[in-house]
């Protein structure tokens, strides 16, 4: 008996020890260099900027910190992934574990609300907004998607805008064609650049929300703001007629892509029109940094850019902001960098350089180039609507699902089964 | 993978001292071991089985969003799973996936293995190139074989002018379809080219494996069958493969493992992919939990996973268990 319970025993170590072994190699690297440095008391910056323009952006900004407060040391803790998906994972993880990082950059709107405010892990930052004087430096639309039950909860550094048709100048031009303000217009300059054999639109939906960031814009040009808005609050249900015909559009459009959408991402996609392999990309204004810093294109002389197709007048916006988690020991510190990060100093050292438009209506157009002055002018003037691709719009979970449900509706191209998805998905949105 | 061959042992080591005990008395050399050897169980306790608990336990509740909530929800998160189309696709790419891959390493192994062991010159230099890619890590496979199989670059520059368009790991074709639940049955063509690259970086394990084996077979096996008039090929295959077995056994056992919790690889390589069809659970999981926050969803696949390695490594440790006392 003793030797049979022995054998048991053997074996549960055993399969334990063989699980153990090979599954540690894929975290391991993450957690070692994080989280260590809080007993210093250094204050933490964490962001997903490692790319070009914006990483410029960041360290701009923590130059002019350091200038004004140079005994507090800084730690650059930026997690390299597009769009944030990998910092997000590290984020979860680390908050989940109370050793949240002194400031995080997060997107304004549910991501921030429904997110980390809902669970109780930030502080409110009103006493900071009245010491700044920034209850009317910011849009009041905007102060509100980074406000819950009447309290803020982040200062937002610059914004970005999601509904972006960007299209090479030369193609178009050779073509004799005008950029499309409508849906109609869209299809007919699509059918002539086929013809010639030209990708009419490019897309490179490696990571899924490439493909959700266009069925948003589609989404908002064929509902309309109000419409838009109602879909996040239970108000108007997806399987609407005019969801509908939104998804009958977005499937229309995905006849007119790259064939190798799947292998690339959108720095990829982007590469395509940058060549002239492809005419037209929707997406936000960051493409405008990839092109001018990385492609070395000019803004109205190699690419042109218009609203997409019947949103002129609408702004999907995005925000990165920055919030102060509870149970951090250097708040005062934290405090000091979200004032130079709201001050307007800070939003023009940092804007141009990452490709944005800064947050604050009173900030100084002469420093930012042609398309950010015409957006900066928009975005004080156009309706603003949230981005459900970046996570203004709707929590992560309902994200996710979104994501996982165009990942397969661009394949399977089935308007029913998706606007189910969505349905079932939306279940979790009403609270 | 040494390695856990080794933990293995030493585990079996570990109980064997309680059976010893009742025949002879401890002497300081017996305590001395049980000091020694405590610390590791009680970690092993803690942080394995303590954790796998606690995965269990949070996939039967019902915390989705970043607020925890310990309260029962049954076995809700796996009918959810078994009834996504997402989870069905990740089980039919994990069974292909696994199956592809096992049968091409040890066939390729198995080749490789009796091509080196026949004493040619430079044979430690070949055994190096076979075994050098296990060194990498298999984000770096990925990334590597994902531009040698991009449509517009890599090997496809090669393959264009001879007519060859192949879309590789971004071709959405399932072979030998037949609708099954959701999902459509059969061989996805991307998954292939995740094969290839996993089957690069693991030859090389079998074929050291196999190196080893036939240098464990006697010469006097071989001469006797020379002897009585056996071919190479006979040889080969009514004795020599034969003898292999039991190494074939382990590969399978290590190979399993390996693939069925695949994660860096397809995450590196092609991500879930169009329709998922190179998602593996393990990529399911990971953007489950830490990125939809779904945190007993998460933990539900993670134990699917558990349950489907176990389903492998058990049987093997239960019988070579037996095979070994």
């Amino acid at each position: 008996m003793r030797k049979k319970a022995s054998a048991w025993l053997a074996l549960a170590l055993g399969v334990g020890m063989a699980l153990s072994g090979c599954s540690s190699s894929s975290s391991s690297s993450d957690d070692a260099n994080q989280g260590s440095q809080k007993a210093g008391e250094k204050l933490e910056i964490f962001s997903w900027w490692t790319g070009a323009g914006e990483e410029d952006g960041l360290k701009a900004l923590i130059k002019l910190f350091q200038e004004k407060y140079p005994d507090i040391e800084i730690e650059n803790a930026a997690v390299a992934g597009g769009a944030g998906t990998n910092a997000k994972a590290v984020l979860a993880s680390r908050m989940q574990g109370n050793d949240p990082p002194s400031t995080f950059q997060v997107h304004g709107g549910a991501e921030l609300n429904e997110g980390w405010v809902a669970a109780g892990k930030m502080e409110p930052l009103n006493d900071l907004y009245e010491q700044e004087g920034w209850m009317d430096k910011f849009p009041k639309a905007l102060i509100d998607m980074v406000s819950k039950d009447g309290n803020i909860y982040s200062v937002p550094v610059n914004i970005h805008r999601g509904n972006v048709l960007w299209y090479n100048k030369k193609v178009f031009a050779d073509n004799g064609l005008q950029p499309p303000k409508t849906f109609d217009e869209f299809f007919q300059v699509a059918d002539q650049l086929k013809a010639k054999g030209i990708t009419p639109l490019a897309l490179g939906d490696k990571e899924p929300w490439t493909a959700t960031h266009l069925f948003e814009t589609v989404l908002l040009g064929t509902l309309g703001t109000d419409n838009y808005q109602k879909l996040w609050t239970g108000e108007l249900s997806f399987d609407d007629p005019k969801v509908k015909q939104a998804v009958e559009t977005f499937k229309k459009m995905l006849g007119y892509i790259n064939e190798d959408h799947s292998s690339r991402n959108w720095q990829d996609a982007a590469q395509l029109v940058a060549e002239g392999k492809a005419a037209m990309y929707v997406m936000g204004d960051w493409a405008k940094g990839y092109f001018v810093n990385d492609l070395k294109l000019k803004v109205n002389e190699d690419f042109g850019y218009v609203p997409t197709p019947n949103t002129d007048g609408k702004f999907m916006v995005i925000t990165d902001t920055f919030g102060l988690p509870k149970g951090v020991k250097n708040s005062d510190d934290v405090k000091k960098f979200l004032a130079v990060l709201g001050s307007v100093e800070g939003q023009d050292v940092f804007n141009p350089l990452k490709g944005s438009i800064p947050a604050r209506i009173d900030a100084d157009p002469s420093k930012y180039d042609e398309y950010g002055k015409q957006t900066m002018q928009d975005f004080k003037t156009a309706e603003l609507a949230p981005s459900l691709a970046h996570g203004s719009a709707a929590p992560e979970g309902f994200v996710t699902k979104v994501n996982q449900a165009v990942n397969i509706f661009v394949t399977q191209k089935d308007v029913n089964s998706f606007t189910d998805t969505l349905v079932s998905a939306a279940a979790e949105l009403k609270k | 993978m040494m390695v856990e061959t080794v933990n293995v042992t030493t585990a079996e080591k570990a109980t064997a001292v309680p059976t010893v005990r009742k025949k002879r008395k401890w002497t300081a050399d017996h305590w001395l071991a049980a000091v020694f050897l405590a610390p590791s169980v009680i970690l092993i306790f803690l942080f394995v089985y303590g954790f796998i608990g606690w995965t269990g336990y949070v996939s039967v509740s019902n915390w989705n969003s970043l607020v925890p909530d310990w309260s029962f929800a049954g076995l809700k998160n796996y009918q959810y799973l078994f009834q996504d189309f997402r989870f069905q696709a990740d089980l039919r790419n994990t069974l292909v996936f696994t199956v592809l891959f096992i049968a091409v390493v040890i066939v390729l192994g198995q080749l490789l293995a009796i091509l080196l062991d026949q004493k040619l010159r430079g044979e430690s230099l070949f055994r190096n190139i076979f075994f050098f890619p296990m060194a990498l890590s298999f984000v770096v496979t990925g990334v590597v074989w994902q531009w040698l199989f991009n449509p517009s670059t890599g090997v496809n520059l090669f393959l264009k002018p001879l007519g060859l368009d192949s879309k590789w790991y971004t071709d959405t074709t399932i072979l030998g379809g037949f609708q099954w639940g959701k999902i459509e049955f059969g061989v996805p063509l991307a998954m292939i080219a995740v094969v290839v690259a996993a089957v690069w970086q693991m030859t090389g394990f079998a074929v050291a494996m196999y190196l080893a084996g036939l240098r464990a077979i006697p010469d006097e096996v071989r001469e006797a069958a020379r002897m009585d008039g056996a071919t190479e090929f006979q040889l080969y295959w009514k004795i020599v493969l034969p003898l292999l077995r039991p190494i074939t056994a382990s590969v399978i056992i290590i190979m399993a493992h390996i693939s069925l919790k695949i994660f860096d690889l397809v995450y590196a390589m092609t991500g879930p992919g169009a329709n998922f069809v190179t998602d593996v659970p393990g990529v399911y999981m990971f953007e489950t939990t830490f990125r939809g926050n779904y945190y007993a969803n998460g933990a539900a696949i993670a134990i699917v996973m558990l349950l489907s390695v176990a389903m492998f490594i058990v049987p093997y440790l239960v019988s070579s268990r037996k095979g070994g006392s």
